[in-house]
């Protein structure tokens, strides 16, 4: 079953009374990365874990697919910024993603470490996982991702509190499971980050979706009152934008 | 004092010139605990975790039952035992009772509501943090429970420990449903009981010693593999 375009129409989540998602329509296509701005307690993470399944909205209505299914059959992984490691090996917690799949033991590993080889963390594959480095940890958790082939993946700031170079690595992947085919939804904080990444913008304040856009246009043109007083507290982005 | 010292003195004597019957004894108490451990192990931790993971009508009132009979008295599940191996209960046809198997049954009894308690509070902790993603990745509710068992596998050493403390130390239940026959089911507390009463002292110290440097050996044995495995595994 085709899980796109992901139709999001008026979607609510209001625990408690207080609003966290306030009506949000988006549309998403087959394809690219769309990376998800805005300050903190804008419902960015309410919005991917709604999104997956993870939160049951209040209101609002989402679509997979021309059918217009109210869930996707599968396809919808998603990678969180503290991604659990098991205390295991590597290896084992990547081929931990194939545990679901009617594999044998032997292929799940084997599956494993031809994906480890791809993210360059073959090496370590005896290591233990909680040994790794928060970098490489995040990489494990993309393969494990990756390996499962989704359809659509959602990143929850996965390189929060990751130095340049440990960051450069995990975009790196990020490109490539996009170019594997893989839909990509991400949030973040970063700005610089945005522009290397993202194919389209979405910027949420106060729960909703303020606009959603081109990267161009989001830095050189940004509609919303929000969006210019968000990108003004990143001056050096700005200015490199203005400038390209 | 004196007789307390010669008391001691004849006990490490008997130990030290390897005493038959105190081997025999030593023997079949880890048989019959070792069984009962065995057992506890393959029910209690996966029982304790599935009530961990499950969402079901009635949970927290298990997790509640399982807590209390973690303190259930021991002669209470030998004559509830007694009653099922008789010759007029249920399972008499069996001819069990009197039998170690008989033990390792009273014991198994005795040592899954504590094993499985232990387990569930130790994987409830991990699963709270782990089951978004567990769901995320469409692992089953069986999926669920043998991968937190294994992650949670150094830490339920303690499960396990308890449950070997308690079958170890146990005396009522092994005593109504072996009968403490010598050279068939008499164990190490049973026979500590026994030799008391007799005036026996010397053998009733040798035996509590053996009991003590085991249960200290088996707890050295798994802090230094768990000490081993949080290095090795974080």
């Amino acid at each position: 079953m085709a899980i796109f375009p992901l139709r999001i129409r008026d979607l609510r989540y209001q625990p408690n009374g207080r609003e966290v998602l306030a009506g949000i329509d988006l549309e998403l296509g087959d394809e690219g990365i769309t990376l998800v701005l805005g300050p903190n307690g804008a419902g960015k993470s309410v919005l991917l874990r709604t999104i997956c399944g993870l939160v049951a909205p209040t209101g609002g209505s989402m679509a997979w697919g021309d059918e217009g299914a109210q869930r996707p059959a599968q396809g919808v992984m998603m990678v969180f910024q503290r991604p659990m490691m098991l205390r295991a090996s590597v290896l084992h917690n990547v081929a931990l993603g194939l545990k679901p799949f009617d594999l044998s033991r032997r292929e799940r590993d084997s599956r494993a470490m031809a994906m480890l080889e791809r993210i360059g963390l073959a090496d370590r594959a005896g290591d233990s996982a909680r040994q790794l480095s928060g970098g490489e940890q995040q990489r494990l958790a993309l393969a494990r991702a990756w390996l499962t082939r989704p359809r659509l993946l959602l990143l929850d700031e996965p390189t929060a509190s990751l130095d340049p170079s440990a960051s450069a690595a995990v975009e790196r992947i990020i490109r490539e499971i996009r170019t594997d085919g893989t839909r990509i939804l991400m949030v973040t904080h970063n700005l610089g980050q945005a522009t290397r990444l993202a194919d389209d913008i979405v910027f949420m304040a106060g729960g909703r979706v303020c606009e959603h856009t081109s990267v161009r246009a989001f830095f050189s043109r940004p509609r919303s009152d929000e969006a210019r007083l968000f990108i003004q507290g990143e001056l050096p982005w700005r200015m490199r934008f203005q400038g390209a | 004092m004196s007789a307390f010292a010669a008391t001691f003195s004849d006990a490490i004597s008997l130990l030290a010139g390897f005493d038959h019957t105190v081997a025999e004894i030593v023997v079949l108490s880890l048989q019959v605990s070792g069984g009962a451990v065995v057992l506890g192990t393959l029910i209690g931790l996966p029982l304790g975790a599935c009530i961990a993971v499950g969402r079901f009508p009635g949970k927290n009132a298990l997790s509640v039952l399982i807590n209390g009979l973690m303190g259930l008295p021991s002669v209470v599940v030998g004559v509830v035992v007694y009653l099922l191996l008789s010759r007029s209960g249920p399972f008499g046809g069996f001819g069990l009772l009197y039998t170690p198997l008989a033990m390792i049954i009273a014991q198994t009894l005795l040592v899954v509501p504590l094993m499985a308690a232990i387990t569930r509070q130790v994987v409830e902790d991990v699963w709270q943090r782990y089951a978004e993603e567990l769901q995320l990745m469409r692992f089953s509710w069986w999926d669920s429970v043998t991968t937190l068992l294994y992650d949670c596998r150094h830490s339920l050493l303690v499960a396990v420990l308890a449950g070997l403390g308690r079958a170890m130390s146990e005396v009522g239940a092994v005593m109504i449903v072996g009968g403490n026959i010598d050279r068939a089911t008499r164990v190490m507390t049973t026979a500590i009981a026994l030799e008391t009463s007799k005036g026996d002292l010397p053998l009733a110290i040798a035996l509590g010693i053996v009991l003590i440097l085991i249960i200290l050996a088996l707890n050295a044995l798994a802090f230094g593999l768990r000490h081993w495995a949080m290095r090795r595994f974080g």
